[in-house]
């Protein structure tokens, strides 16, 4: 007897249907399952008491704070600057050699960087002579010295402008294909059709660039979520600057809780789906 | 409405000279065609005087402005692009509005004169769709009605139908005719297509290599070519060339090429012994050569006897591909002829219609 087609079918799509549920949804189910336990030693069941904690605890709001600055800010700076750079660089001769300058930082491991951006950020108190290249700085211009990476009034910002600086080479190098993209007759009409160059920028370039941003933006804003290494290297989440992965990572190898380290997971993960969810329609509809 | 002027126009790129000296004047109202094959200068023509390139010697004049300088958004001209240039990510309506809303025009005024050149062109139903949801030929329209919506002083298009399929083609080029009957504007079309230049131009100015052939109206650039680039790529199929030197045969002459002779009757004779034992260039339009059996009243006939390669029935003419000595020449004539391939056969030069090239200079000595 011939198998029937569907069987067939099924048998073709097995391996795939194993190795998913084997890597992704198991782990991503027993995720959620765990986070509704205690984690250390003998694990109870305590319902949603470690979501409460993420959502209640001074400590672990600070966390959703600076989660919320990084993607913000992040986002916004590096697809900000990766623009304005994408445009200046188009004008010049030297682009190339612009580009890859601004590139070079994405070929840094980020633990690399998050060192390199710690000796950037060294301060030394009282007399000492300052090593770090930025109070170095502050003093010989006339300015005291600042505690970058202990100074919770500066210390999110000091590391979040070393994420930008790794990741706006990414924006320009992809927004700047896509200037390329634009089709130079397509300018040209507008310049005939009465339009200055100011005007060029936001109602035609700009617009047209529409595409290429949005993926940008949706995957610095990813990368927002994400964040870990640098703020591990840098401070490891202390003076308030931590973020959830850091966190989830404290959770389950520092203090051994893994119950509170699932529900950050979980968290992240729910944060992070709407965002996967426009890129994927985004993708359909290209096809 | 206005003229333009080019006053000896020089463009170079680093080294290349693009164009070469320019002088054009071109009349309010006149659909002026530059044609001339690729790379002749005429886009860079077009370009310099929509304010896309800078003049490196010489003045253009839109009216009594002088526009060096002046910057495309102020030269009052509209231009419809060969890719048509449409703006993606606005909708028809808003394209053809872009130039208006850029000048702040009114908003009922707006809307009413984008309708109307939407009506024009025929796309006023497609008001709202993007420029990704149109065919090829109607984002042509949308293009032209962008063009005319401003209602320019000058009007330049380049190449705008060369991506249309053949059929289109001949039907908007009597649409853009139309169009300037109607408009009563100034256009500059710049085309590489002689059949576009002959059919839309009040005048054509031929270009080849940055320098102005000749300029003058389709039947001029057809009956009296001024030199050996113009007679061939005005015309189509082209016009045959061959060398022959003049010499003295009885009462008349006779024009000898490389394996063949053309025997030239004594009324014609006389003009033809200015040459006289000179090698000359020839040439000599397909449709003037015909089938001894199929000879017009009232032409000057020379006979010469050829080879018939290749003949191609046409329906209303028959294309004769013929080889006099080592000379190809290409004849249209009368459908009833019954000549075939490998015959020899005689066939009739009117020599009304001969022209004649100085083969150094190659300008025109004599056109009939």
């Amino acid at each position: 007897m011939r198998p029937r087609l569907a069987t067939i079918a099924w048998l073709w799509v097995l391996p795939a249907f194993v190795l998913l549920g084997v890597f992704l949804v198991y782990p991503v189910v027993n995720t959620i399952y765990l986070s509704f336990f205690s984690g250390r030693g003998a694990s109870v069941f305590v319902g949603l008491d470690n979501y409460r904690y993420l959502f209640t605890h001074p400590e672990t709001l600070v966390v959703f704070r600076n989660n919320l600055l990084w993607l913000v800010l992040f986002t916004g700076a590096s697809v900000g600057l990766g623009l304005i750079l994408a445009v200046l660089s188009n004008q010049v001769r030297y682009e190339a050699v612009a580009k890859a300058i601004i590139f070079v930082p994405m070929a840094v491991s980020f633990t690399a960087a998050a060192v390199i951006w710690r000796f950037m950020y060294i301060y030394r108190p009282g007399q000492f002579e300052q090593t770090g290249v930025l109070n170095a700085a502050m003093v010989a211009l006339g300015f005291d010295p600042v505690p970058w990476i202990t100074n919770t009034a500066v210390n999110n910002y000091a590391l979040i402008a070393a994420g930008i600086w790794m990741w706006t080479g990414f924006a320009l190098v992809v927004i700047s294909a896509g200037l390329k993209g634009i089709p130079a007759e397509v300018l040209e009409a507008a310049r005939v059709d009465g339009a200055n160059e100011v005007q060029i920028f936001w109602r035609v370039i700009l617009p047209m660039l529409r595409s290429v941003m949005l993926v940008v933006a949706v995957t610095l804003t990813i990368n927002s979520l994400k964040v870990f290494d640098l703020v591990y290297v840098m401070t490891f989440g202390n003076y308030q600057t931590d973020v959830l992965a850091n966190r989830m990572f404290k959770e389950m190898f520092t203090f051994g809780n893994f119950g509170r380290a699932s529900a950050v997971a979980v968290v992240l993960l729910l944060a992070i789906i709407p965002l996967m969810a426009l890129n994927i329609r985004r993708f359909r509809r290209e096809q | 409405m206005a003229g333009v002027h080019f006053e000896h126009v020089t463009k170079r790129f680093g080294d290349f000279t693009a164009l070469k000296e320019f002088d054009l004047e071109i009349h309010d109202r006149e659909f002026l065609v530059l044609v001339g094959p690729s790379g002749c200068g005429k886009s860079t023509a077009l370009r310099m005087l929509a304010g896309l390139e800078d003049i490196t010697e010489g003045s253009i004049y839109i009216g009594d402005r002088r526009v060096n300088g002046i910057p495309a958004k102020d030269r009052d001209i509209a231009m419809v692009f060969q890719s048509y240039a449409l703006y993606p990510h606005m909708t028809v309506f808003d394209n053809i509005a872009f130039g208006l809303r850029l000048r702040k025009t009114p908003k009922d005024e707006l809307t009413t004169k984008v309708k109307e050149a939407a009506t024009t062109l025929g796309v006023d139903t497609l008001l709202d769709r993007k420029p990704g949801q149109l065919s090829g030929g109607q984002r042509q329209r949308v293009a032209v009605a962008r063009a005319i919506v401003r209602e320019p002083q000058v009007f330049l298009l380049d190449e705008p139908l060369s991506n249309l399929d053949a059929k289109l083609r001949v039907h908007t080029r009597a649409e853009i005719s139309k169009l300037h009957q109607r408009l009563g504007t100034t256009f500059v079309y710049v085309t590489h297509d002689q059949t576009e230049a002959m059919t839309m131009a009040d005048r054509i100015a031929v270009m080849n290599e940055g320098i102005i052939q000749q300029v003058g109206s389709p039947q001029e650039l057809y009956d009296e070519p001024v030199n050996v680039f113009v007679a061939g790529f005005i015309g189509s199929p082209s016009m045959n060339f061959f060398s022959a030197k003049t010499v003295e045969n009885g009462e008349g002459v006779r024009l000898e090429g490389d394996g063949f002779a053309v025997d030239v009757p004594q009324d014609r004779a006389e003009e033809m012994r200015a040459f006289l034992d000179r090698e000359m260039i020839f040439g000599v339009r397909p449709e003037n050569i015909h089938d001894k059996h199929f000879v017009p009243s009232g032409i000057t006939a020379a006979p010469t006897t050829v080879t018939v390669d290749v003949t191609e029935p046409m329906g209303n003419e028959v294309f004769l591909h013929l080889l006099a000595g080592k000379t190809m020449l290409l004849a249209r004539v009368d459908p009833r002829t019954t000549v075939s391939a490998d015959e020899e056969v005689e066939v009739v030069i009117d020599m009304e219609r001969m022209h004649v090239f100085d083969p150094e200079s190659r300008e025109a000595v004599r056109t009939a």
